[in-house]
């Protein structure tokens, strides 16, 4: 399979911040691999996904998304080519849920019928009836109907790669499981590639083909979860896979 | 008081007129400055601030001495003042709009940038939509002002209102302060109600 996304060596440091946010970073992503990207608050790991599609520039380094070096192609084009997915969700409040979705296609100039047609189907694919949501406007959502809007919104014009930052972060965790194990279905579907930033091993390990381990904006490990937990590469990794067995072990206590 | 109204309602009336010319061309010269200075001020936050700073001090200087500042540079008349009032007015709508742009939730800015819009997409598309309510506060706030100091610029010969309300001063004539006061806030409040209706339309 072809490589979707290289970075080589890639820094990004804030002004007034000691220490980089991402720390000499090179890693390679396969096309069609979901990639869950792990990490407490601080360590890199939103950074890391901005700078793929050009929120953030990198200090130094190069990213590569199918053999192109972002850096020379117009930013604007770099993210209509990417999906993106974040937790505060940042619907549009003043269009509907259909204009929402059909942001990027209106953008781009697609005619009306074809977006019509995008837009139902997208509805359908992520559990919303078109007929009675199209026209709703995002105040009249609940949380994870919102979320799914955005991921709606973030696949019309299908773009292959998908960066999804803290996705289902702000929903309840009967939701999120649901939507979790959906998004898992739509990857198999679909073939694409994501990015997915979670603060959460259980989401981490559950979702990832492989998993990104994060701390100070070094990369620790990248495996497979059985990997991560059969050989942790790295003490901060063994406390956080710790930490997950222990909460299990609280749950067991109970049975 | 009535009977000066009777006798001079011709005067009163194309005085209320004049006034309502000077307001409104202000207002649409205001508007286009403004609307410009924003899309400018919305590329750099230093140059945003630094023009609501100049503007704040411009503000604070009297109508009449800015008036007679600027008559060396355009003369006596309307231009003039009409000049004065749209450099008030850039405060006063310059910060309302830019407020209103920067009140627009960061989290629907982010998406709509990381979807691939452009500035100015992102601007009229988004963040103008989402002030609007700023906005119209803005205008309104202007109105009201452009209404009131317009009438100080009649003592630069630039008619309307004013006039009457400056010639009752000079001859201790109450009927004409008075009326020139009573429909310069007639006016005021008039327009004022008239793009709160507005406003409540476009929601």
């Amino acid at each position: 399979m072809s490589t979707a996304i290289a970075f080589n060596d890639v820094t990004k440091t804030f002004p007034g911040a000691n220490g980089n946010a991402v720390d000499h970073v090179s890693l390679t992503i396969r096309e069609g691999e979901f990639i869950t990207i792990l990490g407490s608050s601080g360590c890199g790991k939103t950074t890391l996904l901005k700078l793929i599609n050009r929120l953030y520039e990198p200090d130094s380094g190069s990213i590569v998304l199918f053999g192109e070096d972002i850096s020379t192609v117009d930013v604007v084009k770099v993210r209509r080519r990417i999906g993106y997915v974040i937790q505060q969700v940042g619907l549009f409040p003043h269009y509907t849920v259909g204009e929402n979705i059909a942001t990027v296609p209106r953008l781009l100039k697609w005619e009306k019928d074809r977006i019509r047609a995008r837009t139902d189907e997208l509805l359908e694919l992520v559990g919303l009836a078109p007929d009675e949501f199209r026209d709703r406007y995002p105040d009249q959502l609940s949380g994870g109907q919102q979320q799914r809007v955005g991921l709606a919104r973030a696949l019309a014009v299908d773009p292959k790669i998908m960066l999804m930052d803290e996705p289902f972060g702000a929903i309840d965790s009967i939701t999120r499981e649901k939507l979790q194990d959906e998004l898992l279905s739509l990857h198999r579907g679909m073939g694409k590639t994501i990015l997915f930033v979670t603060h959460d091993i259980e989401e981490a390990f559950k979702l990832g083909t492989r998993v990104i381990l994060m701390n100070e904006g070094k990369l620790l490990q990248f495996d497979t979860p059985d990997a991560i937990i059969r050989a942790p590469a790295d003490p901060f990794v063994q406390s956080l896979v710790n930490s997950a067995r222990a909460k299990e072990q609280f749950w067991e206590n109970y049975l | 008081m009535i009977e000066y109204a009777a006798r001079h309602s011709d005067k009163l009336l194309s005085a209320t007129l004049e006034h309502l010319e000077i307001v409104v061309i202000t207002l649409l010269i205001s508007l286009v400055v403004a609307a410009l200075l924003t899309v400018v001020c919305s590329y750099s936050r230093a140059l945003s601030r630094a023009l609501l700073n100049l503007f704040s001090m411009v503000y604070s200087i009297p109508s009449l001495a800015l008036l007679a500042l600027l008559i060396p540079v355009t003369g006596l008349g309307r231009r003039t003042a009409i000049i004065v009032l749209v450099i008030y007015n850039q405060y006063l709508l310059l910060r309302n709009f830019l407020a209103g742009l920067d009140g627009v939730d960061p989290g629907v800015l982010e998406a709509a940038a990381g979807m691939g819009m452009t500035h100015m997409q992102r601007l009229v598309m988004v963040q103008a939509p989402l002030a609007k309510g700023a906005i119209v506060a803005g205008l309104r706030i202007a109105l009201v002002s452009t209404v009131g100091i317009a009438t100080i610029a009649a003592c630069i010969n630039a008619g309307g209102l004013g006039a009457i309300l400056f010639d009752g001063l000079r001859t201790m004539n109450v009927a004409k302060i008075l009326w020139g006061s009573l429909l310069s806030a007639v006016l005021a409040i008039g327009i004022d109600r008239l793009l709160a209706a507005a406003e409540r339309r476009a929601r």
